[in-house]
């Protein structure tokens, strides 16, 4: 390196700017989880440790209750997302430019450019008139919300391991005789694979947190994890939600390990 | 050859069988323009050629000329702009590259990071659905002749650059294509490597009687190696032959030039006659020379002929040529020695360095040049 050169680690009160960042960051964050460990129930004294937060929380019905849906919401959309963006992924990738591509990437990522807030009153709107003309109020609603909104973070990881693939390899296949779907079924699909998974992971830890457009969207007792924390915020605060939010904490962090792991790995 | 076996060239895997033994691959006027307007690019231009079953064909040429364009257009994976392409006797004008029966080794070989050695091997017969058993035999018999057995299970990123080119070749070989596409396949190996799959390249092909379109830009391993080769400069094919024809009677100044090192000089065409040429050298003394293919050059006219540096030898001052010596280079066997000749035109001769040769001339020095009988080679201009 340049002895020489301009640093910014050397510019006067770096460290301690840096310092400061991490504690804001993550002390509120280590407050939530040490005072669901609290034997009082009180989220600011400390009372001893107690995991009688954790057993409440466990058996409280709608913790459960919303929990399981959830994640059974965020794994339907977030697959349904990753198989509309491998294919989305694989039309901007595959073929030759086109006319108009640069607008299929804007359609593609529009939730990332759209106000949530947007997104989530033109949902309401929208499927009220739906509910009122066809009656149907069931899950259906919150699973294509949630999968729209899904969709451009699973397309990015897998267009970017689409744009780094060698496309010799699946003209090679093609010289080998295999059509090509049997192309893409053993060459490209297998190789595609960690992107794949990675953009799962990804749509997935975005379903399981998005509380705004769920909270437009939900019908009666359709409520997930995120609002349902919310709604009790409300009325009176017990270190039950810190036990509750620190779970839901792990839950994340599992899945974008997970995530991190698939996109590092290189075939 | 086990012509039951050979992968199918478009919907009849039979139909090739109405071929001339001649034409493994005939090519007629074909063109490739890349872009359409004002940046539209004539990569390949006219092409004509007939490659023979068996042998083992090289595409020659500089960088850019269109020796690629023109491997990716009989493999498929592109199509011709125009012109005719016949593969065993049938049009492939149309097919994609899985139903012509025709296989590609890549110049970065291309093998399948996701497969092992094995699995790479029996891909092509996989896809053409052949039984298990039998992909299996095959398979091992192409271990056997890249000699790789040991390392049958591994990956491709778990072996040697030499070992995946040997991989690259057996995958491309297992289902025994008609022809095989070679896309500079030894330009990533070092020296050592290059000469030994040189000769292994040669072994296979013998072995497998299979044609081989090999393209490289190195002139030497074209002439080492080919029963034909064809010399490519800007999207056309200037001239082919055999080795010997395209080195000793070039047809052609790019191609004199390109192969080998050459002497070019000016000379006045004397006569003409079916048996060869007469013309007088800038010295004055009139020789025979030998008449380029095609249509001759009419007599009377200034014109251009090759002499190869081994061709020459120095002589003392009542050569055919004469001049002075301005530089000697020493290469170990033999010395490069660069003359001036009387004319003002520069010319290299090679000379043998024995203990009876004694020493190289001096620079400054005048000498004499005599050629070997046959040595002129006139040029098509
Ligand atoms: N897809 C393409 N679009 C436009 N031009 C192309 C395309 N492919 C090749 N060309 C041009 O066609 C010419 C011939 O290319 P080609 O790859 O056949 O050369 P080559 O003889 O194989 O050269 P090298 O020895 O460097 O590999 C080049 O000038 C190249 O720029
Ligand atoms: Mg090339």
């Amino acid at each position: 390196m340049a002895r020489t050169g301009f640093s910014i680690t050397r510019l006067p009160g770096f460290g301690a700017i840096a310092i400061a960042t991490f504690l804001m960051l993550y002390i509120p964050i280590l407050t939530l989880v040490v005072f669901s460990f609290n034997a009082q129930a009180s989220m600011s004294q400390w009372g001893g440790f107690s995991l009688q937060w954790y057993e409440a929380a466990y058996n409280n019905r709608q913790v459960r209750d919303v929990s399981i849906r959830s994640l059974w919401l965020a794994v339907v959309a977030s697959g349904i997302a990753t198989a509309v963006a491998t294919l989305a992924a694989l039309g901007t990738t595959r073929t030759s430019r086109f006319p108009g591509q640069t607008m299929i990437y804007a359609l593609i990522n529009q939730p990332l450019m759209v106000p949530e807030i947007v997104t989530g009153v033109a949902l309401l709107i929208f499927f009220a008139a739906i509910k009122v003309q066809t009656g149907y109020t069931g899950m259906g609603y919150l699973v294509a919300a949630h999968t729209a909104f899904c969709i451009p973070f699973a397309y990015l990881p897998i267009k970017a391991r689409l744009e780094t693939m060698d496309l010799t390899l699946e003209r090679a296949a093609a010289d080998l005789y295999a059509t090509s779907f049997q192309a893409f079924r053993h060459i490209t699909l297998p190789l595609l694979m960690p992107g794949i998974l990675a953009g799962f992971m990804l749509g997935f830890v975005i379903s399981l947190d998005t509380v705004v457009i769920t909270e437009f969207v939900k019908s009666a007792g359709q409520d997930t994890l995120p609002t349902y924390m919310l709604g009790q915020l409300r009325r009176q605060v017990t270190p039950e939600m810190n036990a509750i939010a620190t779970l839901f904490l792990l839950l994340s962090l599992c899945a974008v390990t997970v995530f991190f792991l698939l996109s590092r790995k290189r075939a | 050859m086990p012509d039951a076996s050979a992968p199918p060239a478009g919907n009849d895997a039979t139909a090739h069988s109405v071929s001339s033994p001649e034409g493994e691959i005939e090519i007629g006027r074909l063109s490739k323009v890349f872009g359409a307007g004002a940046t539209a690019f004539r990569a390949l231009d006219g092409v004509s050629l007939a490659i023979r079953r068996g042998e083992f064909f090289t595409l020659l040429g500089p960088s850019g000329c269109g020796k690629t364009t023109l491997l990716r257009l009989i493999a498929g994976f592109e199509q011709p702009s125009s012109g005719t392409l016949r593969i065993g006797g049938q049009e492939v004008a149309g097919l994609g590259p899985n139903r012509r029966p025709v296989n590609t080794v890549f110049q970065n070989y291309a093998l399948f990071p996701h497969m092992s050695v094995a699995d790479n091997i029996g891909f092509g017969l996989r896809m053409l659905g052949r039984r298990r058993a039998e992909v299996q035999s095959a398979t091992a018999e192409m271990l056997r002749l890249v000699r790789m057995e040991e390392l049958a299970d591994r990956r491709p990123g778990e072996i040697s650059g030499g070992q995946q080119q040997r991989v690259a070749l057996a995958r491309a070989l297992a289902p025994r294509p008609r022809v095989l596409l070679l896309d500079e396949p030894l330009s990533a190996l070092d020296l050592k490597l290059r000469k030994e799959m040189q000769s292994e390249l040669k072994r296979l092909q013998a072995e497998t009687g299979i044609t081989f379109v090999f393209v490289t830009h190195d002139q030497e391993e074209a002439l080492t190696m080919s029963d034909r080769i064809a010399v490519m400069n800007a999207g056309r094919i200037l001239q082919t032959g055999s080795p010997e024809e395209i080195y000793n009677h070039p047809a052609d100044r790019f191609v004199a030039d390109f192969i080998g090192d050459t002497n070019f000089l000016e000379v006045e065409l004397l006569e003409v006659a079916a048996a060869g040429a007469r013309i007088r050298l800038p010295g004055g003394a009139a020789l025979p020379a030998n008449l380029p293919a095609g249509p001759a050059p009419a007599a009377g006219s200034c014109v251009t002929v090759v002499i190869r540096p081994e061709h020459a030898r120095l002589a003392d001052a009542d050569g055919a040529l004469a001049g002075t010596v301005e530089r000697s280079v020493f290469f170990g066997t033999d010395t490069h020695v660069h003359l001036r000749l009387d004319d003002g035109s520069s010319f290299t001769l090679r000379r043998q360095n024995s203990a009876a040769a004694g020493p190289a001339p001096d620079p400054g020095s005048r000498v004499g040049i005599a050629l070997a009988e046959g040595a002129l080679q006139l040029l098509r201009n």
